[in-house]
């Protein structure tokens, strides 16, 4: 048996690759180790690079110590309790509002987004019109995004004041002044932006579904919701997991947003982690390149199973 | 043909300015506001009429925008002609990196040392014996600002410092006037600095942030420092703020809030509204309760060239900007104060010259914190004091305990 070689077979596409190859290890691999290894040097605002001032800078976990010691970062004060019914921990600071506004925005704009799509689906008279208006707000910057609804959500200006002229005074929806509500308002702004985007995906996966099983769902009798349940979405598996990803990814990063809503207030109850980050990038860069580190494990211990479960099983297969 | 074009542009670039005639010098700055852009044109003008010629390269938004982008560019091997930087700890990196052109020969030979005051202000661009900057205009941001009529109209008599407004605000918020007004962001560091040191004196204040006296930080005068402050943020609730400091300043302006801390540019808005000052609205320095004022400023810092060329047009940059004419017809345009104490400031008003007489009395002069401690330790601490500023749980006692942390882990 004389096999070719593997390494030479399609020479010209693995040689035509090698450049994008290289950047991809020099800029993200590179780039990644670059971080995490000087997030453990006292690196302030020059950037250091030489072995030598790694070793010359290591401080070991200071950055890191300092990083969960600070207020803006994380804090769970002692576990309060509640009465009978139990214990509970309310955690502040960047971190934990970011978890909020993720697990939020994915589960209210994915669901949102395909009923939506559901409704889309039901093949309505000017379905055109109405997409465009759904995915409308996708087209705007966050920053628009964010100035509009810090305009609508203002005590000043807003709604909350309009609705008061009209004669109801005890109605409030000053919610970026309220430090309680001001990560479900930047929720609100950010599902108002992303689920047409949501909803066009699902659409798309839903126009994939064959005629065919609509057919025979229809011949054996089972209701149109039932259908949606229990066959379609399990066959939409792909589109969800991308779309999962795609608003997942969007949380984590999320910084514009709260920059133009915001900029992280009242005090510094609405911070994310991309904020604090970018902070400290010209005062202190121990403190941005740990708390990438941290973004970056975290995002790992969510996506390393997801993708062991999806690529693992094709490689058996 | 692409290449040709390139090359030939790259060669322009390089060739140009070793002809020696005129030298495009780009300056960057993040003076963009009004008034700002209408001060920055004067020295444009004075620089052009060397022969050379000023590109601007304004950075639009604050400072917190606009440094890193300079920083950054300096560090990437890609440096301006000169950049506008705040004096202090931010630019020393930089010089140690010997990245920053050593003017000394030039400030030696037109004596700065006695032409320019206060004395602070050219140390802080003087490194190991050398100087690196250009301090360009004094600014202060330690003035109260309060329209008059609407003390007048309650029967009340104009409050003289910060804590008879204090007193005086029950009363006003009964009558549906805000006792304060504030805006987001910064300006809330800035009235927290204001009332620390009014209140601290500033002896006590440079203990803290320059010697780092723990006990003094940690004590009772410090202690009733954040006691007011926790007085004051019942009177700025988060949905009172508003987003800008010239909003804040206008709704002292409209007599919808009684007083307003903001640094001397406010007296601008004043200006333009027509108000007069003594008569319709009173400019308290250091608050009223110690009349001090910061020696901040703006000052220009010049990246080293391999260009002869540039280095040359830098060094007649530098010259022009302390030149008398330039001093004055910047300094009326920006509302700060001038560099030099032999210039004419006939046209100054009365705010103006309030602080001018301070700062001939230089001990009442005090340096900024930014050249006090370095400018990671000051974003935590204005983190601290906005969170406290907005969190009516936070206690007084556990703020100060974390200012304390904060000023003993500041590297020295």
């Amino acid at each position: 048996m004389d096999r070719p070689n593997p390494l030479f077979r399609n020479l010209n596409s693995k040689l035509a690759s090698l450049p994008m190859m290289l950047i991809v290890l020099g800029v993200f691999v590179g780039g990644t180790l670059w971080t995490v290894l000087f997030s453990f040097t006292n690196i302030k605002i020059l950037p250091l690079f030489t072995p030598k001032q790694w070793i010359d800078g290591f401080v070991g976990f200071a950055n890191y110590k300092r990083l969960f010691n600070s207020d803006r970062w994380m804090s769970c004060p002692a576990i309060t309790k509640i009465g009978q019914e139990g214990w509970q921990l309310k955690c502040t600071g960047a971190m934990p509002n970011m978890i909020t506004y993720a697990i939020l925005a994915i589960i209210i704009s994915i669901s949102l987004g395909f009923l939506l799509a559901v409704m889309m689906d039901q093949k309505i008279r000017l379905e055109g019109m109405f997409r465009t208006i759904y995915l409308y707000p996708f087209a705007l910057s966050f920053i628009v995004t964010g100035h509009v609804w810090a305009w609508i959500m203002s005590p000043e200006y807003g709604l909350q004041h309009a609705i008061r002229e009209l004669g109801w005074t005890s109605f409030s929806f000053g919610w970026i002044a309220d430090r309680q509500m001001v990560m479900y308002a930047i929720v609100i702004a950010g599902i108002w932006q992303g689920t047409g985007f949501v909803m066009a995906l699902m659409l798309a996966g839903l126009r994939g579904i064959d005629e065919d099983i609509w057919k025979a769902a229809r011949v054996d009798g089972i209701p149109a919701w039932r259908t949606y349940i229990q066959i379609v979405l399990p066959m939409m598996k792909p589109v969800m997991v991308t779309t999962f990803v795609l608003v997942a990814s969007g949380a984590v990063r999320i910084y514009d947003l709260v920059v133009a809503l915001t900029d992280g207030g009242p005090g510094i109850s609405s911070d994310v982690p991309s904020r604090y980050i970018y902070q400290n990038f010209s005062a202190n860069l121990g403190q941005s390149l740990s708390a990438s580190t941290v973004m970056l494990v975290s995002m790992a211990l969510v996506l390393i199973p997801w993708m062991r479960m999806e690529f693992g099983k094709k490689s058996q297969a | 043909m692409k290449a040709f074009t390139m090359a030939a542009v790259l060669a322009a670039t390089v060739a140009l300015p070793s002809v020696g005639m005129a030298t495009d010098l780009e300056v960057t700055h993040w003076w963009t506001s009004g008034g700002e852009a209408a001060a920055v044109a004067e020295f444009a003008k004075a620089f052009d009429a060397t022969g050379n010629h000023w590109v601007d390269g304004a950075i639009a938004g604050s400072g917190d925008v606009a440094r890193p982008i300079i920083i950054s560019r300096i560090m990437g091997g890609n440096p301006m002609g000169a950049t506008q930087l705040n004096p202090g700890k931010d630019a020393d990196d930089l010089i140690a990196a010997g990245l920053m052109q050593d003017i000394t020969d030039l400030a030696t030979a037109e004596d700065w040392a006695h032409i320019l005051r206060p004395a602070s202000q050219l140390e802080s661009c003087t490194k190991d014996g050398k100087v690196y900057c250009v301090p360009v205009n004094l600014h202060s941001a330690q003035w109260m600002w309060t329209n008059r009529k609407v003390f007048t109209d309650l029967g009340m008599e104009p409050p003289k410092d910060i804590n008879e407004l204090i007193a005086d605000a029950p009363a006003l918020e009964k009558a549906g006037i805000q006792p304060l007004s504030l805006a987001q962001g910064w300006p809330v560091g800035l009235m927290v600095n204001d009332i620390l040191v009014a209140q601290a004196g500033v002896d006590n204040f440079v203990k803290v942030y320059k010697d780092r006296d723990l006990t003094i930080a940690g004590g009772p005068e410090f202690a009733k420092i954040f006691e007011t402050l926790a007085s004051i943020r019942q009177y700025t609730p988060a949905d009172k703020m508003v987003p800008q400091w010239n909003e804040a300043v206008g709704l002292v302006i409209q007599g919808k809030a009684a007083a307003n801390i903001m640094g001397d540019w406010a007296g601008g808005e004043f200006q333009v509204a027509k108000m007069v000052a003594g008569t319709d609205y009173d400019c308290l320095p250091g608050l009223g309760v110690t009349p001090v004022l910061n020696t901040g400023g703006d000052v220009f810092y010049f990246p080293k060239s391999a260009d002869p060329a540039i280095t040359k047009a830098q060094l007649e940059l530098a010259h022009t900007l302390v030149t008398k004419e330039v001093q004055v017809a910047f300094n009326l345009k920006k509302g700060s104060l001038p560099m030099r104490a032999d210039v004419d400031l006939s046209a100054a008003n009365d705010c103006m010259k309030k602080g001018l007489e301070i700062l001939d009395h230089s001990s009442a002069v005090f340096p900024n914190d930014i050249q006090m401690i370095d400018r990671d330790s000051l974003n935590q601490i204005n983190d601290l004091f906005t969170e406290f500023m907005a969190n009516p749980d936070m206690a007084a006692a556990d703020a100060q305990a974390k200012f304390v942390a904060i000023i003993e882990a500041a590297p020295k």
